[in-house]
């Protein structure tokens, strides 16, 4: 089993997803420079955070153009488990990965400070393994989080079980002053029609390990491990 | 070659929130009759005399804007 | 085109200087030569009023891997990993460009932690402003925090402490200070010193423009050549994008071998690199400004020479490895070219268009000539120091709390703060705001980790100098016990106004003083350092502002301790280990708008006994908190964990004299501490083995603060049992009164 996290010039935590994948969950991993048009034989795809090309243009907007999207198209369409965490949810949508839209903060600031999550749909790879209605806690750093989609889109989105994480208070009540960014329905994640491309703006990388102030953001690594394992079981493939 | 000059803003009905925050700061200053602001973003590119529009318009809508939350208008520098 | 050779004054020489410099050359220097001289042995890259009182510094220490002389300082820490370390300051180009000069303050200490061969790991910035009431401060102000989020967080370096402090005095002349720390192998530390003839001379990074053309060093009288170029900036402006490339590409050229020194382009742009680099090694360089790679068309040999476009580095390199490094750098989107070569004779020769024109030995360029400036107390200070203090107020200590906890100084900052990425690069244990220090931990030297500190002291270095440097050290060592840190290294931004006025002179020298003695006394060497001067304005010269920041070793990351008290029902203790003094208090200068009386000197063997017995208390794991007692006193630092726990607390406070003194004064050595009951004998026998007197004061609990100061005749504090008597409370405020003082600047950085 291999992870693959795709390196933008620009990108800063793609060497924490590392970390994480590597170093405390003992998984193998790629670095995948955004220059070369493959994904190597990786099993999943992270698009990490960061300022890919400096965010010039649009966040993720000059990323989304990198030769290695054309691969990474081809493996979502095929099925493959895809998690864009911040920036790379920024180049998720803006590669059409991933419906919707970001805009500035509603603050006009970039914003980092911790905040709960409620997980709203379990059918995607990273949430599979979480209960429906889960409260996550972890940090957010981003300047250009207001998710936005039109009113049609946002219906269809909700109706089709779109919606992955919201934002909401300790206790899993979606809020205002619960919402860093001001974001459509308090929305923090989406994931694609066939539930396999997830963004999410909030950082699970920095909240798995305890020392660091939660574990919660793990969860969303070891569900994609465990689905994996399993079809990997079912294939007959070595886990 | 000549220049292209390209003004991207928000849609109408998308929050400016940028917009907001200049026209409160004109305000501030003594400017109170100032309506609204909008704010967007200002590409000049140096193309061939012979490209036809129909290609500016697609580098706009596939690249140089979001179609989704962003429109634009086209014209020459003088 | 003969260039006629401006006057000295024209390129900012003194007759002196530039008598010196034809001595040195042995003949005049042709006008492009004068123009360089005009930079190099400017204040900024020259250091000719402070560099022989900043000898005595101290610099050494069994940690030492690097002293100052290079672009960082660097130490160990053990387990085959080292720091570099060093603050620099921005202090000009933030009043004029505040969002811009910050921005590439941020990126230029970035870019000298990079050149020891480090990857910078955190920031710290000390910021000082004029009233926030004030537009145009308030604009200087939120620029500048701007500026440091906009570079540092797209750079991905966290920002994880800093302090800001609001003072007229810094009307017009903001203070930005930033610190870097970065990470490397002890073994891997890299040099600023060219060697080996035939040596490759590469330059890397972005393209060079006309950043920075026009400072200090050019006068107006050199209007008539400069007219044509209308598009000269003042202010440089930087690319963080740029600027993260640059990290990424030289620590993987640096890694591939074939790299002899590194030195990145700051002040004095390529002329201070090669001139400093070539002198440290003893040869010398010839340059070929054809080869530089330009951004903009027509640039003048002087504009090339002495550019300050950012995220630029020189290295000089082994010739078979230079293909190999330059393409490192092209596939990083770099600029990178061969632009000379290291030679033997001690001449920096630079040649365009196949004809030399300048040829000038490195160390006349990198070593200006150094001043014994007149030095004269000023005549107001001792004055200063006997003003009566105000009479103690007839009642409301509440309401003075909750003017201390709004004052600028002392109230929140997470307006600003949480405008930085503070946790990227997943190694922030305890970020701004949780803790007196910031902790991060290294899992490459597992189980270590690192604490950081900065502390200034304007306000208590304008009545004594020395005094006020000391206490600013001693505010960073506390700061670093409450993390479990033993201090390792210091880096310090001295920020002065004219060196050129004694009584200014003299305030740096104290200064100085106060901080050699203090590190000296305490084994901490100053790895790094940074001056500013010229600080002035209409209203006059800023207060004497030395900005001291330490980094610290945690020997087991599992024990550290934040300012948070954790649950009720805890003893909360108090550690006094200096009296209580509203001398240059933040209380009488929020109240009174005064800044009187002479602070008291820091007792630095007593300071040493108190934090050693804080920073084993914290490593052996006894504490729920600890804060240290600084701006506003123990009631501020109480009101502070308390807040920061989400939990109230009761105590009674010893001491005679004056209520407000006890609750607000200030000292150093001071410190509250919450544990639980049963750590309480533990905590006494271990105070008591560092003869460091531990009171118990109250318990944690509730949602109130309520604070009293103990009446003659009651019992000794270290009673057991401090249930309060009941009724009067001096101070009695809800969590919620004090969060509603203490997000006073939540506005102002909105």
């Amino acid at each position: 089993m291999r992870f693959g996290v795709v390196v933008f010039p620009g990108s800063n935590c793609d060497r924490d997803c590392v970390h994480v994948l590597r170093g405390v969950l003992g998984r193998d991993v790629d670095e995948l420079w955004s220059g070369d048009p493959s994904v190597a034989g990786a099993d999943a795809l992270i698009l990490p955070g960061g300022f890919a090309y400096g965010d010039y243009l649009r966040a993720g907007a000059v990323a989304a153009t990198a030769p290695i999207m054309a691969a990474v198209r081809e493996f979502a369409g095929a099925g493959g488990p895809v998690l864009g965490i911040c920036n790379g949810f920024q180049v998720l949508l803006e590669a059409g990965l991933l419906p919707g839209a970001m805009l500035r903060n509603r603050s006009l600031q970039f914003r980092c400070q911790p905040v709960h999550l409620r997980v709203e749909s379990m059918r995607t790879p990273f949430t599979a393994g979480l209960r429906p209605g889960q409260v996550l806690r972890m940090p957010v750093a981003h300047g250009e989080g207001k998710y936005y989609a039109p009113e049609d889109l946002a219906a269809r989105l909700e109706a089709r079980d779109q919606i992955v994480f919201r934002y909401c208070d300790a206790s899993g009540r979606p809020a205002d002053d619960a919402n860093p960014n001001g974001s459509l329905r308090h929305i923090a994640g989406v994931c694609n029609a066939a539930g396999n491309v997830v963004g999410l703006m909030p950082h699970p990388e920095r909240a798995s390990e305890a020392i660091l102030g939660s574990t919660d953001g793990r969860l969303l690594f070891e569900s994609v491990i465990a689905v994996l394992a399993a079809r990997r079981r079912a294939e007959r493939v070595p886990v | 070659m000549t220049t292209v000059r390209i003004v991207i803003t928000l849609k109408p009905g998308i929050l400016d929130a940028a917009g907001q925050a200049v026209r409160q700061g004109l305000t501030s200053l003594g400017y109170r009759d100032v309506g609204d602001v909008r704010v967007g973003r200002y590409l000049e590119i140096a193309v061939p005399q012979d490209v036809p529009p129909e290609q500016i318009e697609a580098m706009c809508e596939r690249f140089l804007a979001n179609p989704l939350i962003e429109e634009w208008r086209v014209g020459d520098a003088p | 085109m003969i260039q006629t050779s401006p006057a000295p004054e024209a390129v900012g020489l003194t007759r002196d200087e530039y008598e010196e410099l034809t001595r040195r050359l042995g003949r005049e220097p042709a006008a492009l030569e004068l123009r360089l001289f005009g930079v190099m042995w400017s204040e900024h890259c020259g250091y000719k009023h402070s560099r022989l009182t900043l000898r005595s510094l101290p610099a050494e220490g069994s940690r030492l891997l690097q002293g100052p002389g290079e672009n960082a300082g660097v130490l160990d820490i053990g387990g085959g990993w080292a720091v570099a370390f060093k603050m620099e300051s921005h202090n000009h180009p933030s009043a004029v460009d505040p969002y811009n000069g910050a921005a590439t303050g941020v990126g230029g200490i970035i870019r000298d932690v990079l050149s020891m061969g480090a990857r910078p790991i955190a920031l710290l910035d000390s910021l000082r402003f004029g009233p926030l009431q004030d537009a145009a401060a308030r604009r200087i102000a939120t620029g500048v925090v701007a500026g440091i989020a906009g570079y540092g967080n797209c750079v991905g370096v966290p920002t994880v402490g800093g302090e800001l402090v609001v003072d007229p005095r810094y009307a017009g002349n903001p203070l930005v200070n930033v610190a870097c720390l970065g990470l490397l192998r002890a073994d891997a530390v890299a040099r600023a010193k060219a060697s080996g003839e035939g040596n490759v001379v590469l330059y890397a990074g972005a393209r060079t423009g006309r950043d920075g053309i026009g400072g200090a060093a050019f006068a107006s009288a050199e209007l008539d050549e400069r007219s044509e170029h209308a598009d000269r900036s003042a202010v440089q402006i930087g690319d963080p994008f740029t600027g993260k490339l640059l990290i990424e590409a030289t620590l993987q050229a640096l890694a591939a071998g074939g790299v002899v020194a590194i030195q990145d382009m700051g002040a004095g742009g390529l002329t201070c690199a090669a001139s400093e680099m070539a002198a440290r090694g003893g040869v010398g360089m010839r340059l070929d400004l054809d080869a530089i790679p330009l951004r903009e068309s027509a640039m003048r040999a002087e504009e090339i020479l002495l550019s300050e476009s950012q995220e630029r580095m020189l290295l000089v390199v082994r010739p078979e490895a230079a293909p190999r490094i330059a393409a490192i750098f092209h596939r990083w989107g770099l600029a990178a070219a061969a632009v000379g070569r290291v030679t033997s004779e001690q001449t920096l020769r630079v040649h365009r268009g196949g004809e030399e024109i300048a040829a000038l030995p490195p160390y006349a360029l990198a070593d200006a000539p150094a001043y014994r400036p007149a030095a004269e107390e000023p005549a107001e200070l001792r004055a200063r120091w006997s003003v009566a203090l105000p009479a103690p107020p007839a009642g409301d200590l509440s309401g003075i709390l909750l003017r201390l906890l709004a004052s600028p100084d002392i109230a929140s900052k997470r307006a600003v703060f949480r405008q930085y990425d503070h946790s990227v690069q997943v190694r922030t244990v305890i970020g701004p705001g949780a803790g007196d220090a910031a902790v991060l931990r290294i899992p490459e030297a597992a189980p270590r980790g690192v604490a950081l500190a900065i502390a200034g002291s304007g306000r208590v270095c304008a009545l004594d100098p020395y005094r006020g440097a000391r206490l600013a050290v001693a505010e960073c060592t506390a700061a670093l016990a409450c993390a479990g840190a033993e201090p390792v290294g210091v880096t310090d931004c001295l920020n002065f106004g004219s060196p050129e006025r004694p009584e200014i002179f003299w305030t740096f020298r104290r200064a100085v003083a106060g901080l050699a003695d203090a590190c000296r006394a305490l084994r901490i060497p100053v790895v790094a350092g940074n001056v500013s001067f010229y600080n002035e304005s209409p209203s006059g010269p800023i207060p004497p502002t030395p900005v001291v920041a330490m980094v610290g070793l945690i020997e087991d990351i599992g024990r550290t301790c934040g300012i948070a008290v954790r649950r009720a029902g805890e003893v909360v203790f108090l550690i006094e280990g200096a009296p209580p003094g509203l001398e240059g208090s933040a209380y009488l200068h929020v109240l009174h708008a005064a800044a009187a009386g002479r602070p008291a000197d820091v007792d630095l063997p007593v300071h040493a006994r108190v934090t050693a017995f804080v920073r084993t208390a914290v490593a052996d794991g006894l504490l729920s908190s600890v804060h240290d007692c600084a701006d506003g006193g123990v009631a501020v630092a109480l009101a502070e964990s308390a807040l920061a726990g989400e939990c109230g607390l009761d105590a009674t406070l010893p001491g005679a004299g004056r209520r407000d003194a006890v609750l607000f004064g200030e000292g150093p050595s001071r410190f509250i501490l919450t544990a639980p009951e049963d750590s309480a004998v533990r905590l006494a026998a271990l105070a008591a083995a560092h003869g460091v007197r531990l009171a118990a004061v109250g318990r944690t609990g509730g949602s109130q603060v309520r604070l009293r100061v103990m009446e003659r005749g009651e019992g000794a504090a270290g009673d057991g049992d401090v249930e309060p008597a009941p009724a009067h409370w001096d101070v009695d405020l809800s969590l919620e009164e004090l969060a509603g003082a203490y997000n006073a600047l939540s506005e102002v950085f909105a």
